[in-house]
């Protein structure tokens, strides 16, 4: 009974026809691209080391330690708000099941009607509307569905995103709905903190220039070409105008609550200018629903468990024996690899706490809330 | 009456299992080894069903909500009222896991200040509102939906987008219940 009854959850993301990466678990997804991502983690864990190591003993000195201290916690905090947007699921929606697919298809050509030989059938396209406005919602012929209205597909991640905004290279994901807010978040502490770096880098240099005059001042420059202070002078200058000027136009449309997908469409602009359905037509209202509305549940990483049968069966014949975890027991199946197959064989867990319904609880091992740093270091 | 209804909550674990497994009859039938043969039998026999789809309504923007139009499919299976209700409750369950009000902007402000690392402890609102919607379609298929042969699937499991239910043909000629 005890190696029958081991199963393994094969979860959603496993299954994601998309061009995603996942890592620990389920924890991390990303786009498959991702130079661009260690360039912009090398670029501020570079610039931030140098500021700390050859302004900060002078500044902390001269001036207050609550400077570095700032400078620290500000950098923590774009780190993370970095992690986050890159390693969490935008908001992807799964594709269609063979069975909805087809019951979708049915419900089209029920619409459409017969067709005559050799005429284009009409675009798949439904009309809903939404605040007096109608707004069309278009079939994705990759995932099998209508759209949801802001939804769009990604073809370099190759999923449809809800409340899609862009793909940003730089952070090396989508940015959708689930994660809007950690990438406005993540390019205004950025602003903030390049405005720091490099406000407390010239008065640095003032400093020392009225003790030891100008030019000694530039001379004595810590480190040797190309990594010294001025390349990265010159890096945090070029960062902080793009940088500004990022959160700024993101500024602009969370309070006009519009993706930035819509405004390069310009589907509420131009003759449409003013018919936003989904703007409250009230600044403060837009910024708090963008930033301060519900943290959405993943749909990729919200994974079936098992029935209730086995779920009790294994309660009861393993639950005395093992430490209570919370993944659920292993089968190999034809998706595992074979050089797991024997250690899956051999873990042992017992199920999720007790009379919890089947679709219930999301363990941490699979939630994409969980803290990613914290999950990577776990795991190294 | 109650064959179909045992048969609508073991073939909906089998539907499961075999979602997970990749549909690999082996491991399905690996894992029910423990469970009485004869049931097992009934669910290796092709299970003659078929599932309706009820869509969002986006008539109110973006937020999850259900349409309540009941399908005709379901006519002869259960009155407009016990749908309508069912529908309903959903439609305010995830309008309260959606709000947006003072509780939301102290969880959101509490997060941001912790930089998100609050979540690792504790479950969001949504999560919370999540179950609860799950104990209440288990509730809605033990009492109203499975005696009739049919099941509601948590529309989580299909991304938000639809809510699916599974239309069993009771197998026995004449009523069968």
């Amino acid at each position: 009974m005890s190696a029958v009854m081991i199963t393994r959850k094969v979860r959603k993301w496993e299954k994601l026809p998309g061009k995603n990466t996942f890592c620990c678990d389920g924890r991390v997804m990303m786009a498959r691209q991702k130079g661009i991502f260690y360039l912009t983690l090398f670029l501020i864990i570079g610039t931030c080391s140098l500021f700390f190591a050859f302004e900060c003993p002078y500044l902390a000195v001269h001036l207050s330690p609550a400077i570095p201290v700032f400078a620290v916690l500000l950098f923590l905090f774009v780190i993370a708000m970095l992690l986050r947007t890159s390693f969490s699921d935008p908001g992807v929606l799964p594709r269609a099941l063979p069975e909805e697919a087809n019951f979708i298809e049915m419900e089209i050509e029920a619409a459409n009607g017969n067709v005559p030989s050799g005429q284009r059938p009409p675009p798949r396209i439904r009309n809903v509307q939404i605040n007096n406005q109608i707004v069309k919602l278009k079939y994705c012929y990759t995932c099998k569905i209508f759209r949801p209205p802001r939804a769009s597909h990604c073809s370099i991640c190759d999923n449809c995103v809800d409340r899609f905004d862009h793909h940003c290279p730089w952070v090396g994901n989508c940015v959708g709905k689930r994660n809007y807010r950690y990438f406005y978040l993540f390019t205004l502490t950025l602003s903030l903190l390049t405005i720091y770096i490099f406000a407390f880098n010239i008065v640095h240099v003032v400093m020392r220039s009225v003790d030891q005059g100008f030019l000694n001042t530039l001379k004595e420059t810590p480190g040797t070409y190309p990594l010294n202070m001025n390349t990265f002078l010159l890096v945090c200058f070029f960062t902080l105008w793009s940088m500004v000027g990022l959160t700024g136009f993101h500024t602009y449309l969370i309070s006009l609550n519009q993706t930035t997908n819509e405004d390069i469409k310009g589907s509420w602009s131009g003759k449409n200018r003013g018919q936003n359905p989904y703007s409250h037509k009230n600044i403060i209202k837009n910024c708090c629903e963008v930033l301060c509305g519900p943290t959405y549940p993943s749909k990729m990483c919200y994974h079936d468990d098992l029935g209730v049968i086995c779920f009790s069966l294994f309660l009861t014949s393993f639950s005395a024996c093992f430490p209570q975890k919370t993944t659920a027991p292993l089968i190999p199946n034809e998706h595992t690899p074979d050089d797991v197959k024997p250690s899956i064989a051999a873990e042992k867990s017992s199920g999720p706490k007790d009379d919890q319904p089947p679709a219930a609880k999301l363990p941490p091992l699979a939630s994409p809330e969980t803290d990613a740093e914290t999950s990577i270091a776990k795991n190294q | 009456m109650k064959n179909a209804g045992l048969r609508c909550f073991l073939y909906s674990i089998n539907e499961q299992i075999r979602a997970l497994a990749g549909s690999h009859p082996k491991s399905v039938l690996t894992g029910f080894k423990c469970v009485q043969t004869h049931s097992l039998q009934d669910l290796q026999q092709p299970a003659v069903s078929s599932k309706v789809f009820v869509q969002r309504d986006y008539s109110s923007g973006t937020i999850c909500k259900f349409q309540t139009k009941f399908p005709s499919e379901l006519e002869s299976r259960m009155d407009k009222q016990q749908f309508e209700e069912t529908m309903q409750t959903l439609n305010n369950l995830y309008a309260e896991a959606e709000k947006i009000g003072g509780k939301s902007y102290l969880e959101g402000f509490l997060a941001c200040l912790t930089a998100y690392t609050i979540f690792l402890c504790m479950e969001t609102h949504y999560e919370k509102v999540l179950k609860k919607i799950a104990r209440y379609i288990k509730d809605q298929n033990e009492k109203i939906y499975a005696p009739r042969g049919l099941l509601l699937t948590d529309p989580i499991e299909r991304g938000l987008r639809v809510v699916e239910i599974t239309i069993f043909e009771d197998r026995s000629v004449g009523s069968g219940r």
